[in-house]
């Protein structure tokens, strides 16, 4: 049967250093292939130049057994391959259906916009998707996950024949994962070919058939899924012998370590109360969107809740701003840890240094050696991996870089640990050292509150889970008495 | 790529540090090629009084760059600095001048007293900036915009048009004295240097400066006061403003209401010309001093080739551009 896409030997090097030594990859008809891998493997690399942004030092690409080069992502598009990236890049102020037909509207008389005809064929497009998203709505006014799935429906509008999608769920919730589930088995059975790319293994074995694991830059194996279990898949993916996926040797203690009651934030979150235990691992699940990352921001003083009671080690306490939060001994690790985590521009040491400025500046001059000490000691304990501490934090890996940020905090050794999505884009090898240093944190008596929309990371990791549903609590469950269905179906 | 692995960290190490030598050095080398360039062509470039000249020259304009450089750093600009070296220099004037029509009532007052209310509207203009910007979240363009248009209208209205005159001798030495033949402004601008290098590579605040720059949201999320940082940087660089505006007009003898004109350009020039981004959080005030430096070699090495001013501004306009063009692809590769 021919391919519809071969990759061999591809090669890429920046500035003497090898990002992509021997990328391999075989694409058949009608099928969706797994494309795994570390942070660092060389995926991003190998899409780039699959999508016509970086230029192969050597190595062949055959589309249809044809030898082809793109020298540009027009060039990759006009041969059928579309890319569904992980960054969105929409334009605001535009509607759904323009952003979709962005640089190939269709035409009316004198030169204009077809507007009509626009709009009803990405409402059209939208609706074959099943995506709830009104082609005329502008985009500023979507949430993220729907901004994501417009991107979707824009790479699909493409009838492009090879779709890559890379970490195509990053962003969205688990109902609107299973839409793009749906519409990527009806795109197999049109006899297109996917390329499906992300760090989430249940996923990959919920959707793909086939896979290829790259590790350090080159190909390492390929196979079908049928043939390969979970752990064999990570083995594969970080060469080593993982003994198990998650971490877990806390046990809640009876002291409160955090307690929230009724905590509301109007048009954000209702009535939230929980208690979360020293030693214990709190876990909140839900979905992009119901209120969990708001509960964080009312709590670490970023938001002002309109009600609600926090007590901290059985002291009641008001919360104004972050630093109220830090000097009771809470720590936020955020979300999205470039936009709000960390510092891009500036070094490993001054990020680890950020949340204690003033404990390291007791006479306002900055005590350089105790700076040098904490970031040492940070990168000692975490094993973050990086040259010097002096270098640009952008050039760590996503683990690393999330690391540096579990540093910044621990460095000010908190009492209760707010953790939104930990491990989002961190591959399965720095995953499991981040699942290691919250459980120790939490065995050593520290209180944990985790947001996952990870189910399998929340059922792993949590003593307790609590459901969020559209800004309010739909219950919470001991670990033992709930499973992933029941948790989805509570989300939704 | 990610460079997280050891084994990858070494080719990549010394590229690194290829790059930071550009980075940190690259601008000072610039400047002595021009230096060099310079006393060869021209017999005269290389004299004391000709260095003690373009140091001179270059005083005022150091202390607006080095003030710039605290509010470009946050994401911000202050683009009233030349209204406010006007407005200061008037005021201040008005209380140190010796005619007894332009001054206010008692004048002369003593020398201290002038730079103090010199400093003070300098400070008073900064914070009304930095209140706007900061706790209202006008942007810095359109904020300091106006400030520029009011600085100079209030110039205008306190002076009545009309230029302070015959400053007092005491005064006038913060302009004009020297100290062991090294001029006062050059020391001034070299202890502001001191100052703002120390500040910003030192101390707690300096950190919070770059925090602030580089991503506002993660600094506030580290529990640093954003308002506030950005409320400072604007008072500094009022402050040296009005600071500047004195030296301007103890040099001159007179305060002038149209004095300052486009200084914020030639002030923006600087930071630009010294590596630091208009995006905030990277940058040196040491890389200002230089730019300010060679903004200053230029102008003197093009007069005394006879070239006339106006080939000068296009000279100048080419270095600024020409230095963030090298600065782009230094930092996102060719």
């Amino acid at each position: 049967m021919e391919l519809l896409l071969e990759v061999e030997g591809l090669k890429k090097s920046f500035g003497g250093v090898a990002a992509l030594r021997d990328g391999r990859f075989q694409l058949r008809a009608g099928t969706v292939h797994a494309l795994c891998g570390g942070n660092g493997a060389g995926k991003s690399t190998f899409l780039k130049i699959l999508m016509g942004i970086f230029k192969r030092d050597s190595g062949a690409i055959r589309r249809r057994g044809k030898e082809v080069e793109f020298a540009s992502p027009a060039d990759a598009l006009a041969s059928g391959i579309a890319i569904i990236e992980q960054e969105l890049s929409p334009v605001p102020h535009m509607t759904v259906a323009e952003n979709i037909y962005l640089g190939r509207e269709p035409k009316a008389r004198f030169g204009g916009i077809d507007f009509r005809a626009m709009n009803r064929s990405a409402q059209k497009l939208l609706d074959d998707l099943e995506f709830d998203i009104r082609a005329t709505s502008y985009m500023m006014n979507l949430s993220v996950a729907q901004m994501q799935l417009v991107e979707i429906a824009k790479a699909l509008s493409h009838d492009a024949e090879v779709i890559f999608m890379d970490e195509p769920t990053s962003a969205i919730g688990e109902r609107e994962a299973q839409h793009l589930f749906d519409a990527i088995r009806r795109l197999q059975a049109q006899g297109r070919g996917i390329v499906y790319v992300s760090h989430r293994l249940s996923e990959i074995f919920q959707i793909a058939d086939s896979y290829t694991v790259f590790r350090d830059g080159a190909y390492v194996g390929s196979g079908a899924l049928a043939d390969i279990d979970r752990p064999g898949l990570i083995r594969m993916i970080v060469g080593r012998e993982l003994s198990e996926e998650y971490v877990k040797t806390n046990a809640p203690t009876p002291q409160t370590g955090i307690e929230v009651v009724a905590l509301s934030c109007p048009n954000k979150i209702e009535d939230i109360s929980f208690s979360a235990r020293k030693g214990e691992i709190f876990g909140i699940y839900g979905l992009m969107g119901a209120g969990r990352t708001e509960i964080f921001n009312c709590l670490f003083g970023l938001d002002k809740p309109s009600a609600g009671r926090v007590t901290v080690d059985g002291a009641e306490v008001t919360i104004s701003k972050p630093a109220d939060a830090m000097a009771l001994g809470l720590a936020l690790v955020t979300e999205d840890r470039k936009l709000t985590g960390l510092n891009l521009s500036d070094s490993v040491r001054a990020n680890i240094c950020m949340a204690s400025l003033p404990e390291m500046s007791p006479a306002f001059a900055m005590d350089r050696a105790r700076e040098a000490r904490a970031s040492r000691d940070m990168r000692d304990q975490f094993q973050i991996k990086a040259a010097r501490d002096t270098m640009p934090v952008s050039g760590l890996s996503g683990g690393n870089q999330q690391k540096v940020v579990l540093g910044k905090w621990f460095l000010r050794n908190p009492k209760v640990l707010l953790l939104d999505e930990p491990t989002r884009g961190v591959d399965v090898g720095a995953k499991r050292e981040i699942y290691r240093i919250i459980s120790d944190f939490a065995a050593a008596g520290g209180t944990v509150v985790m947001i996952s929309s990870e189910i399998d990371e929340v059922l792993g990791m949590s003593d307790r889970v609590m459901v969020m549903r559209a800004g309010r609590s739909a219950g919470i469950f001991s670990r033992e008495e709930t499973d992933a269905q029941s948790l989805v179906h509570l989300s939704t | 790529m990610s460079v997280g692995d050891d084994k990858k960290a070494k080719g990549w190490l010394g590229s690194e540090q290829r790059r930071l030598l550009v980075q940190e050095y690259g601008i000072f080398l610039a400047f002595l090629i021009l230096v060099a360039v310079l006393s060869v062509s021209n017999e005269f470039f290389l004299t004391a009084g000709n260095i003690s000249n373009v140091l001179l020259q270059t005083s005022i304009n150091g202390v607006l760059a080095i003030g710039m450089t605290f509010v470009i750093l946050t994401r911000g600009i202050d683009l009233s600095v030349g209204s406010v070296v006007a407005l200061a220099g008037i005021v201040s004037a008005s209380f140190v001048t010796s005619s007894a029509t332009a001054g206010i009532s008692g004048a002369p007052y003593p020398v201290a007293l002038g730079i103090g209310i010199g400093l003070l509207v300098g400070i008073a203009c900064g914070a009304v900036s930095g209140l706007i910007v900061s706790r209202f979240s006008v942007p810095a363009f359109v904020t300091t915009l106006g400030m520029l248009s009011a600085a100079r209208g209030l110039t205008l209205i306190y002076g009545g048009g009309r230029p302070v005159p015959a400053l007092t001798p005491a005064f006038r030495w913060i302009g004009t004295g020297d100290v062991f033949g090294i001029p006062a402004p050059v020391i001034i601008l070299a202890i502001v240097f001191a100052v703002s290098w120390w500040i910003l590579n030192r101390t707690r605040f300096g950190r919070y400066i770059y925090a602030v720059g580089g991503n506002p949201h993660a600094a506030r999320t580290s529990g640093i006061n954003i308002t506030r940082i950005q409320f400072v940087v604007y008072v500094i660089s009022g402050g040296l403003a009005g600071f500047a505006g004195m030296l301007l007009s103890a040099r001159t003898g007179s305060a002038l209401p149209q004095a300052g004109i486009a200084y914020e350009l030639d002030a923006i020039a600087a930071v630009v010309i010294g590596g630091t981004s208009l995006s905030g959080g990277v940058g040196r005030v040491t890389g200002t001093l230089i730019g300010a430096l060679i903004i200053g070699v230029m102008n003197n090495g093009l007069d005394l080739m006879g070239i006339q001013s106006y080939y000068q501004q296009v000279l100048k306009g080419a270095l600024i551009v020409g230095a963030v063009m090298l600065d782009q692809k230094r930092n996102y590769g060719a």
